[in-house]
């Protein structure tokens, strides 16, 4: 083993910022983080041992126990759900003989589910060892548990399994005319790097991660901040569920990309750039590489690009499965090797990212959408959209449609032009920018996708009317709950309380008092969370409560108060055990 | 002129680089706080200091004071909503007070005497959690952990050591300790560090000083968390330890004459 | 007296040391009893609850004659109130709520030292036990909340005098105890 680390450690420089890295490295060659392992890397890296069982309990995609040698992870998703993910995992666990949660006795295999791993228009979608598997069904199950029986390296198995298709299904303002490689940075060197963040201020280009900051603004900001160092990160973390855009841009148009990354760093004056890849993203990582070293074989990339004397190169970093990384602050920590807790802001990461020197972080969509202003003008860009929202709007979209796939829409299109294109019938609701974003029903279908009024990052998951409210909304709340960090007590605990408020609600055992904890816990967690994350948290309770009243009311029981707990339940084991089932052995849950 | 922050309607001055908590403090004004120290890195987690900034709910322990700033502090809004973030707290580790060796003397119950909590309100996680006496002279009891990492950054920031961690996501969060072992018995930890004693709670105790002070002379038994706090963090507004008034006279034992009891309950209960 | 208000008390998963605290009222049980008159109360020999101004609850939830009783106090109680820590977080008796129950009993009947004749007992008399212990309003739902371990004979007076008197019963700092 200590050869083995010896080579990864060598292989990181023994630098701690790359822990991530090197875990991933462990974690993939012996299925788990073993023992003896955090003592070699304690040693190599000169860290405290404890520091790196942080960053592996903080990690999905890192264990502290071994997993299967074919770790098979299902997406838990509402749009795999909606794909038949439920009756695939109960088969799969069926023909592939372990229980979800579990490893095989013999070591071989382990299931579980994971938070959406971004493949939403062709689930139920999972990974194996990292790997993603889609559109999965039973015949695809049969095949994977003989290919796993009979130990195939996953090399060896058939290329179909692993298809990962783009489902463009309408491209718009930046998808139909892709940038040619090098013409963004011969653009922006011709006008003038000064005039080029002019161009980026005229387009009125805002982030496309969420939050919509306006880009030119933030990268002024931070050119402005002196310091020896800056940086460039691109946040291509993409977590939120239903959004897989970003995967999509980074298949078919990285080079765009990776020029906006460079072109950003010329304007702020940094040499260094990162991709931050989502974990799941994994099979992307190979073809990344080599387009990266195609540009630096291109002049595109590394030193004196395009011999005008600017330095500037990407370093491809994966995360392990945290969606809380996709906040920037977060993104940053897990980037210096650490678990992604959000920082305290003030300070910025304009003026204190990356190892603390002032660094932009822009989603992927952001840096492509830079690249093509560039080329073609700001005005081109502005024209487009609306007064507050220029230029277009990349669309995942999935859940109970016809098309589901990637569509590009300038700003102000409305919600109901949007669901005729996907073939929608039916609908219910939408989920606009995904669970921390907002649900609207079929009664607000003139809405507009806007900052101004629908905003999303990319996320639209359309539901029908055989859907349940209260069953989608237990899905996010159980994310959110998975996902929350843990830094600050209100999202901690409360996204929890929530969870589990909700679940007894939706089980039947809600009394009127009980939604009105539930709305006043889900203000609490809002108002007072530390990030983005908790602040968002309630978001699908508070926007279904406030329109579909009736779907929490009808599961309340007609009594003032419920218990909080299953009481005849709680007396199985005291039954088992005194091998009792008289009438006074049980106990009703509210009194007859 | 010093520039000052406006908090309850009092102007506080604050020198460029202060938190809002450290210009409350040092004019005698208390926020309510847990996993603020002063001398220690600010870390802004378990969010009891939240005050109201010009609108928006800001940690008073991380927030730059300006000028300009309009601060919410002492709010009935406020009081509950830090008391239902110290019942998070409660429910989330296994808190058994009268069983603790610290209950008297802990910043966590101190806090809620000071918020007059009444209950936890929330349903309980009664987690598992371990207890860790490996130690000769100190104890560790994961049960009353708050996560407010204040040892963490001790043992680092005072101690040139780096005894705890913080590890684990969401409600799993736990405190791990820097030895192969796991064990605080085979960690460079000694029982003078500053992360031997800077615990809020009982999570961290040294072993054979429990139960010395008796009941009614602990630290707040007669003193509320933000006399005691105030005095101790320093400050203008400060009085020093025997300056502390005495106890209130405790009301009760014949202050109401029995003749002044009418019944009266109508509309008291809320009911079933 | 025909206004006097009635009051009913008992001990569920508790130690009757806030029954204890309670006639540490000592003389002013005398100008309680004034006004006040003893329904279902271990004091009292009164065996089921009857229609009550004030139910006292001491001690959690841990087995199912806990939750019958309880709901006899919350079906005849105007206001129900959770006295002590046991009442309203578990308190001593949750100390076994990390341990599973299974545990619990096979320690207790058939694995501890000094168990004779080990079986775990299923006389159809005796109340089964829940799994975990559990605060009172997880069960039914609880007015007020008397903190301390026991209260002190200052917090029952503090409370019942307010109550009486159609104050808001809030306690001063002096009084709040988790202790
Ligand atoms: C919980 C959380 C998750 C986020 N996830 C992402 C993400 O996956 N991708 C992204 O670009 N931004 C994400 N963001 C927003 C980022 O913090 C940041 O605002 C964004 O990357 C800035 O880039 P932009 O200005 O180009 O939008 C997330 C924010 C929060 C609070
Ligand atoms: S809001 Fe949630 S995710 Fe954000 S810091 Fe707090 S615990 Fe972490
Ligand atoms: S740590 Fe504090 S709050 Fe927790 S049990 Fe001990 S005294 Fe009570
Ligand atoms: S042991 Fe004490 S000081 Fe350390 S994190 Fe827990 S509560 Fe804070
Ligand atoms: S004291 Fe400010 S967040 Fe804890």
């Amino acid at each position: 083993m200590k050869n083995f680390i010896q080579t990864v450690l060598a292989e990181a420089d023994y630098q701690p910022v790359r822990l991530l890295q090197i875990l991933r490295a462990v974690q993939s060659y012996y299925q788990y983080i073993p023992p003896e392992a955090i003592d070699y890397l304690a040693e190599g890296l000169k860290i405290p041992r404890s520091h790196i069982i942080a960053v592996a309990e903080f990690y999905s995609f890192f264990h502290l126990t071994p997993q299967g040698r074919y770790e098979i992870l299902i997406s838990d998703s509402i749009t795999d759900r909606i794909l038949g993910k439920d009756s695939l995992m109960d088969y799969l666990s069926t023909v592939l003989k372990v229980p979800v949660g579990q490893v095989r006795s013999d070591g071989l295999v382990s299931l579980n589910n994971t938070s959406c791993t971004g493949i939403c228009d062709q689930g139920p979608a999972g990974l194996v060892n990292g790997y993603p598997l889609t559109r999965l069904d039973r015949p695809k199950a049969d095949e994977i548990a003989t290919l796993i029986d009979q130990e195939k390296p996953l090399a060896e198995w058939p290329a179909y399994l692993f298809a990962v298709a783009d489902n463009i299904r309408k491209a718009g303002l930046l998808l139909e005319q892709p940038i040619a490689n090098g013409a963004g940075l011969s653009a922006g060197f011709a006008r003038g790097i000064q005039a080029t963040l002019g161009e980026i201020d005229r387009s009125g280009l805002r982030g496309r991660g969420g939050a919509g900051f306006k880009t030119a603004m933030k990268w002024k900001f931070c050119a402005e901040e002196k310091s020896d160092k800056h940086y460039v990160v691109c946040n291509a973390d993409e977590g939120e569920p239903g959004t897989f855009k970003d995967r999509v841009l980074l298949n078919s148009y990285a080079d765009q990309v990776f020029e906006g990354m460079t072109l950003c760093g010329a304007i702020i004056g940094a040499e260094q750039g990162f991709l931050y890849l989502r974990g799941e993203y994994l099979y992307l990582k190979d073809k990344l590489q080599a387009i990266l070293q195609l540009r630096r074989d291109t002049g595109l990339l590394g030193k004196n690009i395009l011999n005008q004397g600017l330095n500037f190169d990407i370093e491809i970093c994966l995360g392990a499965g945290a969606y809380i990384c996709g906040e920037e602050s977060a993104l940053i920590e897990s980037l210096e090797g650490k678990p992604g807790i959000p920082r305290n802001r003030p300070p910025y990461p304009v003026t204190q990212g990356y190892l603390n020197k002032p660094t932009v972080v822009n989603n992927v969509e952001t840096f492509l959408a830079a690249t093509a202003i560039v080329v073609n003008g700001g005005e081109w860009f502005a024209k487009v959209g609306t007064d507050k929202s220029a230029g277009s709007k990349i669309l995942s979209i999935s859940g109970d449609c016809a098309l589901p796939g990637i569509y590009e829409y300038p700003f102000g299109t409305p919600i109901s032009l949007i669901l005729h294109d996907c073939g929608a019938e039916d609908v219910l609701g939408v989920q606009v920018g995904g669970p921390s974003g907002t649900f609207i029903s079929n009664q607000e279908l003139d809405r507009k996708l806007a900052f101004e009024d629908l905003a999303t990052g990319g996320s639209f998951i359309v539901f029908n009317k055989s859907r349940s409210i209260t069953g989608i909304v237990q899905n996010f709340m159980h994310f959110f709950a998975h996902e929350s960090c843990g830094f600050c007590t209100p999202c901690r605990v409360g996204t929890s309380l929530l969870s589990n408020q909700l679940d007894k609600i939706v089980d039947g055992h809600g009394s009127a008092g009980d939604v009105v904890e539930l709305e006043a816990l889900c203000q609490l967690v809002k108002n007072h969370s530390h990030c983005g994350l908790g602040q968002t948290a309630a978001n699908p309770i508070l926007t279904t409560l406030q329109r579909y009243p009736d779907a929490y009311e009808s599961r309340l029981k007609d009594i003032s108060y419920e218990p909080g707990f299953d009481l005849d339940g709680a007396l199985d084991v005291a039954r088992r055990m005194a091998h009792r089932d008289d009438a006074a052995a049980h106990l009703t849950q509210v009194e007859d | 002129m010093s520039k000052t922050i406006n908090i309850d309607g009092q102007n506080i001055p604050f020198s460029e680089g202060q938190t809002i908590i450290e210009a409350a403090t040092a004019a005698g004004v208390y926020i309510p706080h847990l996993c603020h120290k002063p001398g220690y890195t600010p870390h802004g987690s378990c969010k009891l200091c939240t005050v109201n900034v010009n609108g928006r709910n800001c940690s008073a322990c991380t927030f730059p004071a300006a000028e300009g700033q309009t601060v919410i502090n002492n709010s009935e809004e406020l009081r509950h909503d830090r008391m239902r973030i110290t019942q998070m707290l409660f429910v989330e580790g296994n808190h058994l007070c009268p069983s603790c060796e610290k209950s008297g003397n802990c910043q966590l119950q101190g806090v809620a005497y000071h918020l007059n909590m009444l209950d936890n309100h929330f349903p309980h996680f009664y987690p598992l959690r371990e207890v860790d006496a490996s130690h000769p002279d100190i104890l560790i009891d994961h049960n009353r952990c708050i996560f407010c990492t204040l040892c963490v950054r001790a043992s680092r920031e005072k101690d040139g050591k780096s005894v705890f961690d913080i590890s684990g996501r969401g409600i799993h969060k736990h405190l791990i300790i820097n030895s192969p072992s796991g064990k605080l018995k085979d960690t460079n930890i000694d029982v003078n560090d500053c992360a031997a004693h800077v615990c809020p709670t009982g999570a961290i105790l040294i072993k054979r000083t429990g139960y010395q002070v008796p009941i009614g002379q602990r630290i707040y038994d007669h003193h509320q968390i933000s006399e005691v706090a105030l005095n101790e963090e320093g400050g203008a507004g400060s009085l020093p330890a025997a300056a502390l008034p005495p106890s209130l006279e405790v009301a009760g034992q014949g202050s109401l004459p029995a003749a002044a009891l009418t019944p009266s309950l109508e509309g008291a209960g809320h009911g079933k | 007296m025909a206004n006097k208000i009635r009051v009913a008390t008992t001990s569920l998963a508790g130690c009757f040391g806030c029954h204890m605290s309670f006639l540490d009222l000592d003389e002013r049980l005398l100008a309680l009893a004034e006004v006040a008159e003893f329904d279902r109360s271990p004091i009292t020999d009164i065996e089921h609850c009857g229609p009550c101004d004030i139910g006292l609850i001491e001690g959690g939830v841990c087995n199912s004659e806990n939750v019958h009783v309880l709901r006899e106090f919350r079906k005849n109680c105007k206001i129900l109130v959770a006295v002590g820590a046991c009442a309203i977080n578990g308190g001593l008796p949750a100390l076994r709520n990390p341990i599973s129950l299974e545990d619990c009993l096979l320690e207790a009947y058939r694995d501890g030292i000094g168990v004779e004749n080990a079986q775990i007992p299923s006389d159809p008399e005796l109340p089964l036990l829940l799994d975990k212990v559990h605060p009172i309003h997880e069960v039914v739902k609880i007015d007020y909340f008397l903190p301390g371990c026991p209260p002190s004979a200052d917090v029952f007076w503090a409370f019942l005098t307010a109550l009486l008197e159609g104050r808001d019963p809030t306690l001063p700092y002096e009084l709040v105890h988790y202790d």
